[in-house]
């Protein structure tokens, strides 16, 4: 049965690895869904979480290609339950129409949203949460006009404790 | 200091002095010209073979490494020259051949400008190499280059392409050797775990029908000794993939032959009736497996691969081993017990002799008509007691050879497996005899393939390499033809060819040329291709519409092999 799987992969920092990474996904038809990069918790470790719809049996031989990819240290798979995921999001929308409607705070507020900013003729507010809860925010906003929206990738945390520098230590010791 | 400063491609070539390479096949061209000026003063310590297109440099690299156990070499300019190579490393991708491929790219300051002959070759081999580099300063080619041969020879072996900028290549360094140590990601020497491989003997001891695949991870990790030693204690038949031809002596007594679409009756069949099947350096191809659907399901299967990738990702394991072949198998030897399955080979020796009646002695002994490819092989087997370098290119003859050369020795089978490569053969055969001189190198190849990369008879000629070269002529595509009889109604869609006089062609290059089509004709014929001093042509004209036999079609169960 194909769910959403939360791909975390741990690789050196060198030109081309997300490249070599996609490829994986690419050679079996996968579609990614979403993907961020960014340095990890050991300098010099990057972390891609890469989000895609599979069979756990597929996500299980990803894994194990991008494993195989020489400058790829770890690779997990989890799926929704076991990590705590975020994406962000933020919106731009008219500053008038931000002023002369009455629920304008009420649905900032209901919405855990704030703003980042007000300017003459727009303002932008941003929230965190999972995609449904974003969506929400941007279902509420649309009376308003909304100017630009854009959204984030996920990044993912998994829940069972094992720190990366234990698995680096691991694998120099094997 | 500036004195102790050397060149970029100076720095090439004392980099593979280092790593002891002594032969090169390459082709120049503008973006690698100074790492070919640098070459001319090497001409000593390494010898370059100059090819007549780049991908014969690749295929005979492939040759070279396979029969010298070494890594291969090649190298190739930037733009059209690096993406000639493009088919030879995917090939040696898929059969997991150590070559290095260094490829000139334009300058730094040019890349990304659609330069001339500039070409993305790192993305473009990004998928078919194990792995690759731009090395864009001096500096950074002797640890680029250290690490490139470390990672193709080591592990599951492959290509790695490493792509050096004309401005490194004349950038100024000072220059001293490191081999490279290890690199945290990459562990290419997995520790055994020694409780899986008891619970794999324990497997096999309990088993009424064990069973034993052996693929070119024997090769790879020098482990036919160990395998022999398992074998005869375990008493577990032996069986082997197309790439695995040669890990056990074809004339061993438990050796029941080859896997696959057109392999032996009896392991095809076999496989879905065995209780316990054991699969070592070997990754379950699907010419191998037929429907895996329908694939040794009644059967445990443990399976022993260096890739870690390769566990799980055909076939479910019962037990999967993480580990080199070598290591695995004498670790396994020491907890086997010793047994004898007579009654269990004598299954494979019933079946045997039902393809034997019914396929093999019709094929090697024939009596009237065309000379048939299988007849050509099998004498040449006898002739040669199995021992001889056996180079082959893709098609009919391919099966015909895999089915009836009984190769005695390892490192003697040369063919493209995973890929499917036509015009592998010729170039191959070139490096296959130069990396290993002193045994005798013979290229079986069809009269389809021979012509995608004939003109690597030049490279015969300038370097002069004995290489004795027989085509089986049916004057088809015979392998797509044969398809095209069985599956699609013998509409022989642009399958016939019409072909060169070759032996005209291959005298024009120098060799001796013979071609012959009588079956009186073959055994004197064959014995003097076999006692030629130099390279040698012999064309053997064999019956047009003739099909290989065994077959076991697409979608079809291994166990439904047909016979005709
Ligand atoms: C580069 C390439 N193109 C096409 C094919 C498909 N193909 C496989 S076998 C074959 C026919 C080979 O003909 P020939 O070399 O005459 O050998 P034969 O089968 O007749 O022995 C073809 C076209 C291939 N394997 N490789
Ligand atoms: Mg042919």
């Amino acid at each position: 049965m194909e769910k959403l799987y939360n791909i975390s992969i741990f690789t050196e920092n060198s030109v081309g690895m997300l490249n070599r990474v996609t490829i994986v996904f690419t050679r079996r038809h996968i579609n990614i869904e979403s993907i961020t990069a960014s340095e990890s918790e050991v300098k010099g470790v990057y972390r891609y979480t890469i989000v895609a719809q599979m069979t756990e049996d597929q996500a299980k031989k990803v894994v194990g290609q991008i494993e195989k990819l020489v400058e790829v240290l770890k690779v997990f798979y989890h799926t929704d339950g076991e990590v705590v995921f975020q994406e962000i999001a933020l919106y731009k929308i008219p500053t008038k129409m931000l002023a002369n409607r009455f629920d304008a705070e009420k649905i900032i507020r209901a919405h855990h949203a704030r703003i980042l900013t007000v300017e003459s003729g727009f303002t932008i507010i941003e929230k965190t949460g999972h995609e449904n809860e974003l969506k929400g925010l941007f279902d509420a906003l649309v009376p308003f006009g909304i100017l630009e929206y854009v959204k984030s990738g996920r990044i993912a945390i998994s829940k069972p404790m094992k720190t990366l520098e234990t698995y680096l230590e691991e694998m120099s010791n094997n | 200091m500036e004195n102790n400063k050397i060149r970029g491609a100076e720095v090439v070539m004392k980099c593979l002095v280092a790593e002891g390479v002594s032969t090169i096949f390459g082709y120049p061209g503008g973006a690698i010209m100074p790492i070919y000026d640098a070459l001319y003063d090497f001409r000593d310590s390494i010898t370059h073979h100059l090819v007549r297109h780049e991908q014969g440099a690749i295929h005979a690299a492939q040759g070279y490494a396979r029969t010298s156990k070494t890594v291969g070499v090649c190298f190739a300019t930037s733009g059209p020259g690096a993406t000639n190579l493009i088919t030879g490393i995917a090939d040696a991708m898929i059969d997991s051949t150590p070559v290095v491929c260094i490829t000139g790219q334009v300058a730094s300051h040019l890349l990304g400008t659609d330069a001339f002959q500039e070409t993305d070759v790192i993305g473009i081999s990004m998928p078919v190499t194990k792995w690759n580099v731009q090395v864009t300063r001096a500096e950074d080619i002797q640890p680029a280059l250290a690490k490139a041969f470390y990672i193709a020879r080591s592990g599951r072996p492959g290509p790695v392409l490493i792509d050096i900028t004309k401005d490194a290549q004349f950038g100024l360094t000072e220059f001293e050797y490191k081999p490279f140590g290890e690199i945290r990601s990459y562990n290419p020497s997995p520790k055994l775990d020694v409780e899986e491989v008891k619970k794999a003997a324990e497997l096999l001891n309990r088993a009424k029908k064990p069973y034993l695949l052996v693929g070119q991870g024997i090769i790879l990790s020098s482990a036919e000794k160990a395998l022999v030693e398992f074998a005869e204690k375990s008493g577990i038949p032996v069986a082997s993939t197309l790439l695995g031809l040669g890990a056990i002596p074809a004339n061993h007594s438990q050796y029941v032959g080859y896997l696959g679409m057109h392999g032996n009756y009896a392991p095809n069949v076999l496989t879905n009736e065995c209780d316990v099947l054991i699969g070592i350096g070997l990754r379950f191809d699907d010419r191998v497996t037929g429907d895996t659907s329908r694939y040794a399901k009644q059967a445990q299967i443990i399976h022993i691969d260096i890739d870690k990738s390769e566990l799980g990702k055909i076939v479910d394991t019962k037990i999967a081993i993480h580990a080199d072949a070598n290591e695995a198998l004498q670790e396994l030897t020491k907890w086997i017990e010793p047994k004898k399955h007579y009654q269990w080979i004598q299954q494979f020796r019933d079946l045997e002799a039902v393809e034997n009646e019914q396929i093999i002695q019709n094929v090697i002994h024939p009596v009237k008509n065309e000379l048939k490819m299988a007849e050509v092989v099998h004498k040449l087997s006898k002739k040669t007691d199995g021992r001889a370098i056996i180079v082959t290119d893709v098609g009919q003859h391919q099966m015909v050879t895999s089915r009836y050369y009984k190769y005695k020795e390892s490192n003697n089978n040369i063919t493209s497996g995973g890929l499917g490569t036509m015009g592998f053969g010729l170039p191959a055969a070139i490096g296959a005899k130069l990396g290993n001189p002193d045994k005798m190198a013979i290229l079986i190849v069809g009269d389809g393939g021979f012509q995608m990369t004939i003109q690597e008879l030049g490279t015969i000629l300038q370097s002069k390499v004995d290489v004795k070269i027989i085509i089986l002529n049916n004057n088809f595509l015979g392998m797509v033809r044969q398809w095209q009889q069985l599956f699609f109604e013998k509409r022989y869609s642009f399958t016939d060819i019409v072909n060169p006089d070759f032996c005209a062609i291959a005298r024009g290059y120098g060799l001796e040329a013979v071609k012959i089509e009588e079956r009186v004709q073959l055994d004197g014929a064959l014995d003097d291709l076999l006692n030629s001093k130099s390279a040698y042509l012999l064309e053997i004209i064999v019956e047009q519409e003739e099909n290989v036999f065994p077959m076991v079609e697409t979608g079809a169960s291994v166990s439904e092999i047909r016979l005709s």
